[in-house]
């Protein structure tokens, strides 16, 4: 496994307290995986990516840990992880669009990356970027231009390319795609899938509220509400045969291509997701579930119900006890480490 | 019968930036909605589908061409005129945070439609006014009147903001992106709002990138492209048989939950920054299914540069000025649109 993430717990400090973002969050990501996490905003999604790279002064972390490659990960100790940073685990930030400078040329900046980490064998480093640039269509003279030179889509590859240029364990890509237009959407996209299979990443997570990108690019998709995981799988499993009644409404609201109003009536989720001030005890999705009972109030374990589909809800598991005893178990499917198309 | 039509409208922006110039943001666009219709203006960043809106609401006045409103001009409104024509015609925007002050409670945007339209109407009729139009939006007037913008989530922002529209007698709304700040699960209630607000007959301008969100609302769509026309005829028929090559190519890229890309590995294509070299290979003689996604942006930059050069030929030098009217339609010559089949029609390769 590249990277084990084990009841991780992120909170941000607030004057009236704090208040748990990320709550119990385990998962693991084997060599060569892009998980795709998705959600509402405000679900603890970007908390989450973020946390693994960089804890900003306002977020602590109140438990679990982290692991990659087998080493601990401090997250918490920031000058610790300075060296960790871009060599082992690497962010693309959101609105990574607006994330150059506009005082410096991209060459300056990638030579300023290189310089704090200490790299002795930069000309190796530099050629190794230029193959890069090449690789998905950007000639090095972007090198000597300014980031508002470039368009959106350029900027949004530019950044990627910086943030892996030490080829990262793990990548963290917060909404990579969602400022682009399609076409650079795809383009990005499939970016990230080379630059997997080409082993500059070991593996990612990709951050996003869209699900049909992220059943392009990811190898298993997690579904993140209000702080915890509700459901994890393949990807062809979470968009195929979701479990957990979240999914099944979130993927019902989603329009696709050929669909129209006078044939399909696509339906939202009513309801608004919990205040993480004050969540309710029990699961979080009670209130706008359609399936809620009684049992729904104790909070459900995210467990295990077949090889490699987690999920968190007690209708799922119930059914999955009933057919478990009555012996018509599913038989076991490997979770794919790679999924090629 | 109340329509709004486009006559061959173009706008040119003058750019700020160094060596000056003009960036051509719509060339000749012509069309017309009707009510009852809902048309979805599809394009990418740049194509001047928010140029469009800003046309139709006046905030933008088009280099050429004109916009008739029930066949009058909306350049001749002024004053009272043009307060009349914003009683029909209103507009929704993309970002519903950034639409309200947040200093005040949100409901003041109300209270300002009423102090400019209706100030002799009674406080109860009013009230009974908001409760319709929020009704219409299928929001509850105790969860949302006197809060402010914070406590509201950004669903409910939008639906208040067009319920704004609605209090008033509109016949025209421009909905410009209004979801795509939306959480999916909020979106599709928007999405269906729009569906039944077109069939009590109001005529909606649907603006987005999403061909997903556009094909399940509208009746008819258009699909702009560098300011121009380059398809346009029914939702069903430009979605099951697109005929102009970058239509093939949006459709192509849309990503969908059931199928794949088809992932070709990426070439080492050499193209540089400002797309000028080696873009123009990409295209020629191969058909859409080349249109991979590299030689496909570097295309789009390549097209760029040929409007930009026949700028340059008709003002001279980099320094362009605009100084009559027909030497700007020269510049601005859109393709030309044939007919494919009816209601469909495609534009000329450029």
């Amino acid at each position: 496994m590249s990277v084990n993430v084990d009841k991780l717990s992120v909170a941000y400090r607030s004057h009236r307290g704090d208040v748990t973002a990320v709550d119990n969050v385990s998962f693991s990501l084997a060599d060569g995986e892009i998980m795709g996490l998705a959600g509402e905003s405000g679900s603890g999604k970007s908390t989450l990516g973020n946390a693994l790279v960089y804890l900003d002064p306002r977020m602590k972390a109140t438990g679990g840990n982290v692991t990659v490659d087998g080493k601990d990960l401090p997250i918490s100790d920031n000058n610790a992880m300075r060296h960790r940073r871009m060599t082992e685990v690497s962010l693309v930030p959101q609105y990574a669009m607006s994330a150059l400078t506009p005082t410096r040329k991209i060459g300056k900046l990638i030579h300023d990356l290189l310089k704090s980490h200490h790299i002795k064998d930069r000309e190796a480093v530099l050629t190794e970027l230029k193959r890069r640039l090449e690789l998905i269509g950007l000639k090095d003279d972007v090198l000597s231009k300014y980031s508002f030179e470039l368009s959106g889509g350029m900027r949004q590859r530019v950044t990627i390319i910086m943030s892996t240029l030490l080829n990262p364990s793990l990548l963290v890509a917060d909404e990579v795609t969602s400022a682009l237009d399609v076409s650079t959407q795809r383009a990005v996209g499939e970016m990230l899938l080379e630059f997997r299979d080409r082993g500059y990443i070991k593996s990612a997570i990709a951050i996003t509220h869209d699900l049909s990108i992220l059943a392009q690019i990811a190898d298993s998709i997690a579904i993140m509400y209000a702080g915890r995981l509700a459901e994890r799988a393949p990807t062809s499993v979470i968009v195929d045969n979701p479990l957990h009644p979240y999914t099944q409404a979130l993927l019902n609201s989603l329009p696709e291509v050929g669909v129209r109003h006078d044939q399909v009536t696509l339906t939202g989720i009513p309801g608004r997701p919990p205040s993480l001030m004050n969540p309710p005890a029990g699961c979080r999705f009670r209130d706008r579930c359609p399936f809620a009972f009684a049992k729904c109030t104790e909070t459900p374990a995210f467990e295990e119900v077949r090889p490699g589909h987690m999920v968190a809800c007690w209708k799922v598991s119930q059914e999955h006890a009933d057919t478990a005893t009555a012996g018509h178990g599913q038989p076991a499917a490997k979770l794919p480490v790679e999924e090629q198309v | 019968m109340t329509t709004l039509k486009l006559d061959q409208v173009s706008k040119l922006y003058r750019s700020t930036a160094r060596g000056g110039g003009l960036t051509p943001a719509l060339r000749k666009v012509s069309f017309e909605l009707k009510p009852g219709e809902v048309i979805s203006l599809i394009g990418e960043s740049g194509s001047g589908k928010t140029t469009i809106g800003k046309v139709l609401l006046r905030l933008v006045r088009p280099t050429s061409g004109t916009v008739t409103f029930d066949g009058k001009d909306i350049a001749s409104y002024s004053g009272r005129g043009l307060k009349e024509y914003y009683r029909h015609v209103q507009g929704v925007f993309q970002d519903p945070f950034s639409s309200y002050n947040p200093i005040y409670r949100a409901d003041r945007v109300y209270d300002l439609v009423r102090s400019s339209y209706f100030p002799k109407v009674s406080d109860l009729e009013w009230s009974a006014k908001i409760e319709a139009a929020l009704d219409a939006v299928a929001l509850n007037p105790g969860d949302v009147l006197g809060k402010y913008p914070h406590q509201l989530s950004g669903g409910q922002q939008q639906r208040l903001l067009i319920a704004r529209a609605l209090l008033l007698d509109v016949k025209v709304l421009v909905a410009d992106e209004i979801i795509s700040m939306l959480d999916a699960s909020t979106r599709v209630d928007v999405l269906n709002l729009l569906v039944k607000l077109k069939r009590q007959g109001l005529a909606i301008l649907f603006v987005t990138h999403d061909l997903s969100l556009g094909n399940y609302v509208s009746d008819r769509t258009i699909i702009l492209r560098h300011g121009a026309i380059v398809e346009m005829g029914a939702t069903e028929k430009i979605f099951s048989n697109p005929q102009h090559d970058y239509t093939k190519m949006l459709l192509t890229a849309v990503p969908e939950l059931h199928k794949k890309w088809q992932h070709a590995a990426l070439d080492p294509v050499a193209v540089s920054a400002n797309g000028a070299a080696a873009a123009g290979a990409g295209l020629n003689g191969k058909g859409a299914a080349a249109l991979s996604h590299a030689t496909m942006l570097d295309e789009i930059t390549h097209a760029e540069q040929v409007v930009k050069r026949d700028l340059r030929a008709v003002f001279g030098g980099g320094r362009a000025v605009a100084s009559g009217k027909s030497q700007v339609a020269v510049a601005l010559e859109p393709p030309t649109l044939h007919e494919f089949e009816p209601d469909h029609l495609v534009a000329e390769p450029e």
